[in-house]
This record gives structure tokens, sequence and C-alpha cells, in this order.
């Protein structure tokens, strides 16, 4: 309990991509509110590279986080240049109206 | 040792709580603002462990960058039935509140952070998590990231170049009725479609509409 080692950073990330799991599939609100818990898994997946490339005194796993922190930007940009672009064509971005490709 | 465990316990806690709030809260400025604080919380936990360089990354872009972004889109889309009352409001505006505690929370943090730095050297007493002490994290990085991984990393650039070219084009749109330069119409002009000379009868003038 006092002793914080690897284990307490895995848990606490697994607790984070589990929020944002469920942030994905209980979300009835708006688009956007998705893509923060995408940027919240894509955290959690931060922390497990940090702790582990901490624990296992090896750099690479903080290069990759930068490689992701990368791609989190880039994700973000282009979902929210989408949702924009959606917004402006149907006035909406509540979830339970976006279903034209429903089938 | 028991100064990282306080300072993780922090920090976690904090995390966790504001990472419930981002996905439970009705309106979409305070999720943003939960966010904000979701990230700074992290890159705290990022610097306490002893990725300095990536805790500071993390403020700048994740802070700096996304989640602006987030909030401009939130404020441009006009979603969760904003008024237009966002600061000057002539009803009750809950966002200031959310918005000041939240901000009190990260000083908080901060003060942790720069107040705690002091104790560093307590922590590499742990077992599993220790410091390089003669080696910054910052040269550590580099000296990697700028040789080994130099492929990945100039691809990653390209990953920035291509959605920010993706993220102009889907938002583009041409409007109507602005008039704007063309250097090709200027140049490409010809002396035949601008000038004509026209002999003119004396006394009679001439009609220029046609």
């Amino acid at each position: 309990m006092i002793e914080i080692g690897l284990g307490h950073y895995l848990t606490f990330g697994a607790i984070i991509f589990s929020i944002g799991t469920l942030g994905i599939f209980l979300n009835r609100k708006n688009v956007i509110v998705i893509l923060m818990s995408v940027e919240l898994i894509l955290l959690a997946v931060n922390i497990n590279l940090v702790s582990f490339s901490i624990y296992l005194q090896d750099i690479t796993g903080q290069i990759f986080t930068m490689l992701i922190l990368t791609v989190a930007a880039a994700e973000a940009a282009i979902g929210l240049a989408i949702i924009v672009s959606y917004y402006r064509n149907r006035g909406s971005v509540r979830v339970e109206e976006i279903n034209e490709m429903k089938g | 040792m028991i100064a990282h465990a306080l300072f993780f316990y922090f920090f976690s806690i904090i995390a966790i709580l504001s990472a419930i709030m981002v996905i439970v809260s009705r309106n979409t400025v305070h999720a943003v603002f939960f966010l904000i604080l979701d990230f700074i919380s992290i890159a705290s936990l990022f610097i306490l462990i002893g990725a300095e360089f990536l805790g500071m990354m993390m403020i700048i872009v994740y802070v700096g960058a996304v989640a602006v972004l987030f909030l401009f889109v939130v404020m441009l889309l006009n979603v969760s039935e904003q008024k237009l009352s966002w600061f000057r409001g002539s009803r009750k505006t809950k966002h200031i509140p959310i918005g000041l505690a939240v901000g009190a929370v990260i000083l908080l943090e901060l003060i942790v952070v720069v107040g705690g730095w002091q104790y560093r050297d307590t922590f590499s007493e742990t077992k599993f998590l220790n410091f390089e002490k003669d080696f910054t994290n910052t040269h550590a990085i580099g000296n990697v990231m700028y040789t080994e991984y130099i492929h990945l990393f100039q691809i990653s650039g390209l990953i920035l170049l291509l959605s920010m070219i993706g993220a102009i084009v889907l938002t583009y749109r041409k409007r109507e009725g602005v008039k704007r330069q063309s250097y090709f119409t200027q140049v490409g002009r010809e002396r035949e479609d601008s000038i004509k000379l026209v002999e003119v009868e004396s006394g009679k003038g001439i009609n220029l509409d046609d």
C-alpha cells in the first residue's frame, strides 16, 4: 500500500482505460464526448508505456509514448474536423440522430 | 518512499475522479474542463515517476493544443444548449464556478509538484522505480530519438502534416460573393480581351455598351 510499484501504475492505467471505454458506449449526448473518451484511452496506454519504461529502465517506451501523443493530436484534429463538417450539414451532433449509415 | 505514495494517491485519485466527471457531466464544456484537469494530473504523475520530458510534453500538447481545440469546437458548435451567454450572460451561467474550481485544483497540483521537487531524492529509494541521476530524461530521450528512431520521428511529422491537410480539406468551404485576387486571370489577360480600337465617324458618336 505504501510501497508504490509498477502494479499501482498499471492499475491506475487500467482504471483510466475502463473509464474511457465506459464513456464510449454509455454516451448518449454528443460525439465530442466520445472523442474525449478516446483521448482518455490513449492516455491510459501512455501511462502503461511510461511505467513499463521506467520499471525496465528502457527509454524506448517513452519514445513510443511521444509517437502516441502525435497520433492522438492528429486524431483529435481530424475527428473534430469531421464533427464540424457534419454539424454544418446536419445541424446536430447528437449520437442517436447519427444513423445515416445504419443500413 | 511515503512521500511517493502520498503524491501518487493524490494525483491518481484526482485523475480518476476527473476522468469519471468527463464521461458523466451533462455539459460538454464542463467535460472539457475536467479533461484538462485529468491531463494535468497525469502529467504530474509522469513527472513524479521520472519521465519529466513527457510530462511537460503532455502539458504542452494535450492541454495547450488538444483540449483548447476541443473547447473551440464545443463553443463553435453550440452543443449542450448553450445560449450566447458565455461570459457576460444575463441568466446564471454555471461555467464559471466549474472552471474556477478546476483551475484551483490545477494550481494546487502545480504547487504540490513544484514544492515536492526537493524531496525528489527520497523517491528513488523505491525498489521498482529508480532514476538515472547523472543523465537527465530529456537528454536520454534525445539521444535515441534522433539516432535510432529518426525514421519514426520523421514519419510522425508526416502524420501531423497529413492531419493538418485533412482537417483543412474537411472544413474548407468556398464562399460565394467574395472578391479575391486571381493571379492567373490577371496574368493571362490578353490585349484583345480588354482593348478594342473603334473608328468613330465624326459627328455621330458611338454606343459604348455593346
